[in-house]
């Protein structure tokens, strides 16, 4: 076991085996690793920051819904309170128009009733007349008579 | 693992495993077997990563990607934890050193005689299979490590820096020759612990895979059927299977070892004292 040349020989190998690595092996793998790191970092924030955006939605989002529920609420009591005004309004016209038309059916009874007086009236005066015209067919003149039975007639 | 040495028993089994493929003469002497191994897996290691490396994303990752990135982050943070300096160096340094230092270290879990016979096949007469039981390959790396020690220093600090510390440090002006010669034990002890750690342990555990691979030597497939070479054969699979086991935990620990003391003595010179 004697030293000699082998070891200059070795001494280049060795020194272009380092150098092929300091430029062709280390950089570049040291580069993806890094690169990596960082993406992988970034990554990570990115996470972070959407879950706190996710969690300030679900805020926003209770807060929302718990403001629409409310409006809701207010929504259905204005209807409720205006429902039940329209049915009470609605009762009362319906109260006024049964007033209304009792009203006319009474005028119109009283003038059915008064139209059929006048009728009757008439026709009696008429069979009165027709009567009396029967009786005094030969004295009486129908003229006369018809005249003052008349205003008997529009005594009744 | 029914080996066949090439003649001198055990003794000549243990030395055929430990001797290099060599070329040259005197220091000018290669091994070429070490160089071979040692080249390829790093260019297994620089191949596979780049590979990685060229299709990486900052999307989801692949299996091969996330393995990378695991390594690269992993020594990304050694490095952060001990070294505060600018340089764009030290981070891919250690990559490099602990991934390398770790693919050697695995060839030593190789059964011992697989790609030595295959090499005895082809012609070839020696193989060591694992570079870092070579001293040559440990010392190339932390001789490396030393000069870039230095360097590191130099930058740090600037040449006079540099030369105060080796002068003047910690004894102050008046104990000069000490200074130098406790600065210059100092960091020779660095390099020097660095590559014969690695090699020590490298070196002695395929030594013993060599020594457990010697139960069934010179036994042949036929022979197995005797009880005596049975059992030999089933204490020699149970020992091997123990020490590999044992021995994935040491070669992960060698090169952690070998690229945690570099990020610290690197740190540690561009720091002042």
């Amino acid at each position: 076991m004697n030293i000699n040349a082998t070891l200059l020989a070795q001494c280049l190998v060795f020194a272009a085996l380092v150098w092929f690595t300091m430029k062709f092996i280390w950089p570049q793998v040291l580069e993806a690793i890094d690169q990596r790191n960082r993406e992988i970092a970034d990554g990570l924030e990115a996470a972070a920051r959407g879950r706190s955006e996710l969690d300030a939605a679900q805020g926003r989002i209770e807060q929302l819904v718990s403001e629409a529920r409310s409006q809701a609420s207010e929504i259905i009591e204005q209807a409720n309170g205006r429902a039940s005004r329209i049915v009470d309004e609605a009762r009362e016209e319906g109260e006024r128009e049964r007033l209304r038309l009792v009203e006319s059916a009474h005028s119109e009874i009283e003038r059915e009733t008064m139209q059929a007086r006048d009728e009757l009236r008439e026709q009696v005066a008429g069979l009165a007349i027709a009567g009396a015209e029967k009786i005094l067919q030969r004295e009486i003149d129908a003229g006369a008579h018809g005249a003052m039975l008349q205003r008997f007639a529009d005594r009744i | 693992m029914a080996a066949e040495s090439g003649g001198g028993g055990s003794a000549g089994y243990i030395e055929h495993h430990l001797t290099n493929l060599q070329a040259g003469e005197g220091f000018w002497t290669f091994h070429i077997d070490s160089l071979f191994y040692s080249v390829l897996l790093g260019v297994l290691f620089a191949g596979s990563f780049y590979f990685a490396a060229r299709r990486a994303t900052a999307g989801v990752p692949g299996r091969w990607q996330s393995f990378v990135e695991m390594l690269v982050d992993f020594v990304n943070t050694q490095v952060k934890d001990a070294y505060h300096g600018p340089s764009k160096l030290l981070a891919p340094l250690a990559l490099t050193i602990f991934c390398w230092v770790f693919l050697m270290n695995f060839m030593d879990l190789v059964p011992v005689d697989l790609l030595p016979e295959i090499g005895l096949l082809m012609g070839i007469e020696y193989m060591k299979v694992v570079p870092s039981t070579d001293l040559n390959i440990t010392f190339g790396l932390s001789i490396s490590v030393f000069l870039l020690i230095i360097v590191f220093s130099i930058r740090a600090k600037g040449l006079g820096g540099f030369g105060r510390e080796i002068f003047f440090k910690p004894f102050g002006k008046w104990l000069l020759p000490f200074n130098v010669t406790l600065k210059i034990v100092e960091e020779l002890a660095k390099p020097m612990s660095l590559a014969l750690r690695l090699f020590g342990n490298l070196y002695a555990g395929e030594l013993i895979f060599i020594l457990i691979a010697l139960f069934t030597l010179g036994n042949t497939l036929t022979s197995l059927v005797t009880s005596a070479a049975a059992f030999s054969f089933v204490v020699q699979f149970a020992l091997g299977l123990a020490w590999a086991l044992f021995h994935i935990l040491v070669i992960t620990l060698q090169a952690f070892i070998f690229m945690m003391l570099t990020i610290v003595y690197l740190s540690m010179a561009s720091e002042e004292h």
